[in-house]
């Protein structure tokens, strides 16, 4: 009995861990989905923009002791600006030449920027200035005070998106552009233009995104994001390349099942260090029987 | 004579809406149109006609400037002051001075709803949005019960129907089709072509790209026919479709017609 009652609270303790993380992946997958269906990159880089927020987020929050909603709000800005700056330096200028080839640049980058990151922040292991010893009881789940800020940055971040994509012009032309580059420059959009707007949304959600995985993990080094790149590409795979719908559900149902394959009931439980060969399975299983993703359709040419 | 052989550099009739002269256009090395030449009279339908691999299609993408390499003079309102140099613009400042296009493939929003197809067809000027939708509409009722629904569901008519409906967005004066018959069925190709005489009677001049040529020629008041990259025939339709080299080179037999896809 008392067994049985520990299992269930901690499915949803799992529950709960998997949708803050699902929300991580949704925000970070979502930026890349239309940074690779409007932009044509997929971009490696990704995982570091990310680690970049976590460490703008330390710095405004231990350094500079900020509060959490201006560090918050602090890291968006300086992530946006990054991914701007980055595309007007450097991807901007190269367009035009194929999407391995900007692909491959993006690694190149990514390598720049986390070296970089060793070099100025050192390689030791950074924590927010949050108590990790306190706890929390929501009543059905009880969390640290770092898992309700992430859990409140999910709960209103996810939404908050999908509100923008489905509703303001600017999240229905970046759908439409993702879905139908031509047809949306006939139309009468700026289609080289809507990259800039592109990547102040995939560069302020990969630093809102990074911060949050710090959070979630307690501590951070430079590898953070570029440890997650696998499942953020995952996700842009599962929603189907430039859905960014999909990519959010994706992104949710990615952190869900990895969490809760660790449930002891679930054949034993999948040891947390092989949560990302889950993630790998989900991946395979779409590909072979889905695999213009979730939501995405089958495109023909 | 029944029909004149343009070869480059037709001259610009009065009251022309789109006038394209000796325009050569090619994709890297490869040069498919080689100085064709055009005119679209004010309120009028031209047939723009020709077998497969002819050029049409290169031809309008030129006129919009898509994905092509293009040379030559493109005018829209060529007699005004303000005469609009084609060449010299991108696609969706093209669609800006009063054009649009429905291309052949992938002419609607497929992961968009049909309403958020319109909305996006007038994103040129978003204040008047619901007032176009309401009007286009009216042009085009089948598209009134389906508003809700993901372009992807659509039916081919229903998907021609709201491409063409998804141009009209923008209230353009000049308005390029390209094959809007292609792959549907008969009754509906019928269907087509009346909401083409429609939208004409309401002012916009068409240019449009057939495979259907008899039919096609049956509602237009002037045709053109392309081949290899080079005007061949030309004139108002009445008299193409007497011509009797035109029907033997191009209209073919009575009952059966070039498919393409
Ligand atoms: N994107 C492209 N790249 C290279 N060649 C092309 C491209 N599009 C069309 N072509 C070639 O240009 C020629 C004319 O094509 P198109 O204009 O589509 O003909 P039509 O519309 O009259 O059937 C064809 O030989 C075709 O293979
Ligand atoms: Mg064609």
């Amino acid at each position: 009995m008392l067994n049985e009652w520990h299992m269930g609270s901690l499915l949803l303790q799992l529950i709960y861990n998997g949708l803050v993380e699902g929300a991580i992946l949704a925000l970070t997958g979502l930026g890349a989905t239309l940074v690779w269906g409007i932009q044509r990159v997929a971009n490696f880089a990704h995982g570091d923009y990310m680690t970049l927020g976590a460490y703008v987020a330390f710095l405004l929050d231990v350094t500079w002791s900020t509060n959490p909603v201006v560090a918050a709000i602090g890291t968006v800005v300086a992530t946006a600006a990054l991914a701007v700056g980055l595309h007007f330096i450097l991807l901007r200028p190269l367009r035009g030449r194929g999407l391995v080839a900007l692909s491959l640049i993006t690694v190149g980058l990514g390598l720049v920027l986390r070296n970089a990151l060793f070099l100025v922040a050192g390689s030791q292991p950074r924590q927010y200035a949050f108590n990790q010893t306190a706890v929390i009881d929501l009543g059905f789940v009880r969390v640290a005070p770092a898992e309700l800020w992430t859990g409140i940055a999910a709960i209103t971040a996810v939404p908050a998106v999908a509100a923008m994509l489905a509703w303001t012009p600017l999240g229905k032309t970046m759908r439409a552009v993702a879905d139908n580059r031509d047809l949306a420059e006939i139309s009468g959009i700026d289609t080289d233009g809507i990259g800039l707007y592109v990547w102040i949304v995939a560069g302020a959600l990969a630093g809102l995104g990074g911060a949050m995985l710090a959070l979630v993990q307690g501590t951070f080094d430079p590898n953070l994001g570029f440890n997650v790149l696998f499942l953020i590409l995952t996700v842009v795979v599962l929603g189907g390349i430039g859905n960014a719908f999909g990519a959010l559900l994706g992104g949710l149902v990615l952190g869900v099942v990895m969490e809760v394959s660790t449930w002891p009931p679930f054949f034993g439980g999948v040891p947390t260090q092989y949560q990302p060969v889950v993630g790998f399975v989900v991946l395979i299983l779409l590909l072979m029987f889905r695999p213009q993703g979730i939501l995405g359709r089958a495109r023909v040419l | 004579m029944p029909v004149s052989y343009a070869e480059g550099g037709a001259a610009i009739v009065s009251d022309t809406i789109l006038s394209v002269s000796d325009v050569r256009a090619r994709y890297g090395d490869e040069h498919i149109l080689k100085g064709v030449s055009i005119d679209v009279p004010r309120g009028s339908i031209v047939a723009l006609l020709g077998p497969n691999g002819s050029g049409k299609s290169t031809l309008l993408k030129a006129i919009y400037g898509l994905n092509v390499k293009r040379s030559g003079t493109i005018l829209f309102r060529p007699q005004g002051r303000e005469a609009v140099d084609l060449l010299r613009l991108k696609p969706h400042e093209v669609t800006a001075h009063g054009v649009n296009l429905v291309p052949q493939l992938a002419n609607i929003f497929p992961d968009l709803s049909v309403y958020e197809n319109l909305e996006i067809g007038s994103i040129g000027d978003r204040k008047r949005t619901v007032e176009r939708i309401e009007r286009v509409v009216g042009v085009l009722p089948l598209l009134r019960h389906l508003l809700r629904r993901r372009a992807a569901t659509l039916s081919g008519g229903q998907r021609q129907t709201l491409g063409i409906a998804r141009a009209l967005m923008s209230e353009p004066e000049l308005l390029i089709l390209d094959e809007p018959s292609a792959g549907l069925a008969p009754n509906i190709v019928d269907g087509v072509f009346a909401q083409v005489q429609e939208i004409n009677r309401r002012g916009v001049s068409l240019l449009i790209v057939e495979q259907k040529a008899r039919q096609c020629l049956a509602i237009a008041h002037y045709g053109y026919v392309l081949d290899q990259g080079r005007n061949q025939i030309d004139g108002p339709s009445a008299r193409l479709l007497e011509d009797p080299e035109m029907i033997r080179l191009y209209l073919g037999a009575r009952r059966r017609q070039p498919e393409s896809h």
